[in-house]
């Protein structure tokens, strides 16, 4: 993975010094509260509920097993012992105090991490496939070009104050598992007919209060324009897009209101200009970053594991995980691995300390000391022999990480919600774990599949309920809090939104309505076909009918 | 006298800003002035005779409408009347590196302390800070880093310069 060398270590380590500084001057009155606020922001840092909330970036979602020990570490320190992963692939902790905050990052730099531009209206942490480089459907592994993207957002002077924040995704493979088409930007590596690397570019997408599916608004980019064509978009974006209304703020609002093709023009005008400029990225430094992803030792493996296929045979618990938690490795022998941190009665997305440190043995020991986040909220071993995988889910078993419910029902991509966070307007997790309890019966849930159930305590839509296939959206009505439901939202290469069923529900409805939906799509479904898949093929209406009827 | 930041020092400032006047009438006599790029766009031929006298430019107005005139303009200022109103970054670095700008570029309006890197790092070499700011202190936020990655108004990307490399603050100021 990435290593800083001087020049990235003394940023990181200067902007402790400035963060340190300028919370100095917060807390001895120099600097008044709306002054503060977008600084703290830019570092990260909200004022919540209970405590500042810390939000450190995963730059891409790569961790090394330092990190990860030294992120237990500030758990136990500063926290009260756990931290949450986000559908951003960071780690948010909940309860530091403001005065620790600048010591915390000075942890992060000793292991070459920070929470620069982790929040505020700035370009936040790039995210890509919790795959790349080991799925078997890459054009190119994402990685040395999130690595690029990484260096060019951190600090980029011209777009520190945008009208609002700012996300980009990037994926190397043909099935997209960084959900690119509803970032701000969404980069797909492509090749063209003469077998050159570039980019297909997505702009507009994004979800919060008005969900949008991406334009496609250049089909190929070669790759030495990237970041041309990235400064193109977003300075298109910093002078034109409103900043009169923080709702109308993002740049899908300028793209629909200007229209795509005009703001298309636009941007192609702008990079005319710069195109071929000093920001050119020159052959030698994709090189460069490249080397820093290159595979681990395999070893040289004849196909399948003859002991894991008589394992998967033999014990039906493992064959369960294997089915749902293990996907296919591009090298022989070896074998992706996701932690499920979707356990029943634990708040998604959490692990404590010691599980951290735990993982950490586990990946040092079974995956060459590195992991990734996924933005579904789990951990990626992304680099185990299929002979170790009985062995290793064992142990998993152990830390509670094993929940063979990857892709299912019971899988919750669920943000903190009003138990943590002050913009929610309903909780999120207790609604998370009613659902979770209700299917806790493991052959129906195999037997209802692939099913993404989105949950968000309000409209920002950090849970991503406009593409769950189940999208759960908390609402304020009068003071009291209740739940919206979507269905048929997808993410992907086939992104879609999700549409509302109707009028919304009270908190200890919502496992029935689940329970309910699943009724239908059983009663409806054609051989092996997805909840999603019955209802685009039927559409909402047979379930909005029955879901609404009276209960007798 | 009022003061500003300019090329890193504290200095007086001799500019009076003219916040809004339509004709040569409203302005002060025989003191150098900033004047709205309203006034400017209509008055460009008398303004130029007097002497002395520069733009401001809001954050919604088009640096390209002046781009002929730089050469005759010893400052040109960029209005920020929000520190996190963005769109004077990008008026900078266009006004420096498309149109070639070469004199004072002024941040003027709701800056302070830390605003100056990023606004050094785009083009500005010149600050007229918000009225309760300390000055002296305000300086040292032009070095709350050594370097940065990007293209910017002052210096190539740090992955051209890394070959050579080229220490920190090389070719900060482009007109220093």
């Amino acid at each position: 993975m990435y290593r800083y060398d001087s020049f990235d270590q003394r940023i990181v380590d200067q902007r402790v010094d400035q963060f340190r500084d300028q919370t100095r001057r917060y807390l001895t009155g120099q600097l008044t509260e709306d002054e503060f606020r977008p600084l703290r922001l830019q570092n990260g840092l909200y004022i919540q509920k209970h405590a500042p909330m810390l939000r450190v970036a995963i730059p891409y979602g790569q961790l090394s097993t330092r990190q990860l020990r030294a992120l237990a570490h500030i758990a136990r320190t500063f926290d009260r012992g756990y931290a949450h992963f986000t559908t951003r692939q960071n780690i948010q902790y909940n309860w530091p105090s403001l005065e620790q905050v600048p010591d915390i990052l000075a942890e992060l730099a000793r292991v070459e991490m920070h929470a620069i531009q982790t929040s505020g209206n700035c370009i936040r942490n790039t995210t890509t496939d919790h795959f790349a480089g080991v799925a078997g459907d890459e054009t190119a592994d994402p990685r040395p070009f999130t690595e690029l993207i990484r260096q060019w957002s951190t600090f980029h002077p011209e777009f520190a104050y945008l009208p609002r924040k700012f996300k980009i995704a990037v994926t190397g493979a043909t099935h997209d598992r960084a959900a690119i088409l509803v970032h701000d930007i969404g980069l797909q590596l492509v090749r063209n007919a003469d077998g050159e690397i570039g980019f297909r570019v997505a702009v507009g997408g994004g979800l919060g209060r008005t969900p949008i599916i991406g334009h496609i608004i250049r089909d190929f980019l070669p790759r030495a324009e990237i970041l041309n064509y990235l400064d193109a978009i977003l300075r298109v974006y910093n002078r034109f897009g409103r900043r009169d209304n923080k709702y109308k703020a993002r740049i899908k609002i300028l793209v629909k209101e200007r229209t795509p093709a005009v703001f298309t023009a636009d941007v192609e005008a702008e990079w005319t200009q710069l195109q071929g400029g000093s920001a050119t990225v020159p052959a030698e430094e994709f090189a460069r970053l490249a080397g820093f992803f290159t595979p681990p030792a395999y070893e040289s493996l004849a196909g399948d594991d003859p002991g894991y296929r008589a394992a998967v045979a033999d014990n039906r618990g493992f064959a369960n995980w294997v089915t749902r938690n293990v996907h296919p490795h591009k090298v022989a022998g070896y074998a992706i691995v996701t932690l499920s941190l979707k356990k029943t009665g634990f708040p998604p997305g959490d692990a404590t300390a010691d599980q951290l440190d735990a993982v950490a043995a586990l990946a040092d020991r079974y995956s060459f000391g590195e992991l990734r986040v996924s933005h579904e909220q789990n951990l990626i071993f992304a680099d185990v022999k299929q002979s170790e995988l009985l062995s290793l889910w064992q142990q998993l078993k152990g830390l509670g990480f094993a929940t063979p419910n990857i892709g299912l029902l019971t899988d919750i991509i669920c943000c903190p919600g009003g138990d943590f966070c002050s913009l929610a307007n309903a909780k999120s997790i207790p609604i998370a774990e009613a659902i979770q309890r209700r299917f806790d019966d493991l052959d129906y849930l195999h037997d209802i599949g692939e099913l993404a159930l989105n949950i968000s305590g309000c409209m920002n839509a950090c849970g991503h309920h406009h593409v769950g296939h189940i999208g759960v959206l908390g609402v304020d009505k009068n003071g009291s809090e209740w739940y919206q439901v979507t269905i048929g939202g997808t993410q992907g290469e086939h992104a879609a939104i999700g549409r509302v069923i109707g009028p919304s529900f009270a908190a200890d409805e919502m496992p029935d309505v689940v329970a309910r939906l699943i009724e239908i799509y059983v009663d409806l479904r054609h051989d092996d076909e997805r909840f999603v898949d019955t209802v685009r093929r039927v559409g909402i209406e047979p379930f909005k009918e029955r879901v609404y009827a009276p209960t007798h | 006298m009022p003061q500003l930041i300019k090329r890193g020092e504290i200095v007086d400032d001799i500019y009076t800003l003219v916040r809004a006047a339509s004709s040569l009438a409203e302005l002060p006599e025989a003191m150098p002035v900033l004047v709205p790029l309203s006034l400017w766009l209509v008055a460009r031929a008398a303004l130029v005779a007097r002497g002395d006298v520069g733009v401001w430019l809001a954050p919604a107005d088009d640096p390209a409408l002046i781009a002929s005139d730089l050469k005759r303009l010893p400052v040109v200022a960029v209005d920020f009347p929000s520190f996190t109103d963005g769109r004077g970054y990008s008026i900078a670095r266009l006004l420096r590196e498309r149109f070639d700008y070469r004199g004072e570029l002024r941040a003027v309006g709701d800056i302070q302390r830390d605003q100056l890197f990023f606004l050094r790092e785009v083009g500005f070499d010149a600050f007229d800070l918000r009225d309760d700011t300390d000055i002296t202190d305000a300086l040292f936020g032009l070095h709350d880093f050594a370097d940065g990655y990007q293209a910017t108004a002052v210096r190539a990307p740090w992955f051209r310069r890394r070959a050579a490399k080229a220490g920190p603050g090389d070719g900060w100021f482009p007109c220093a």
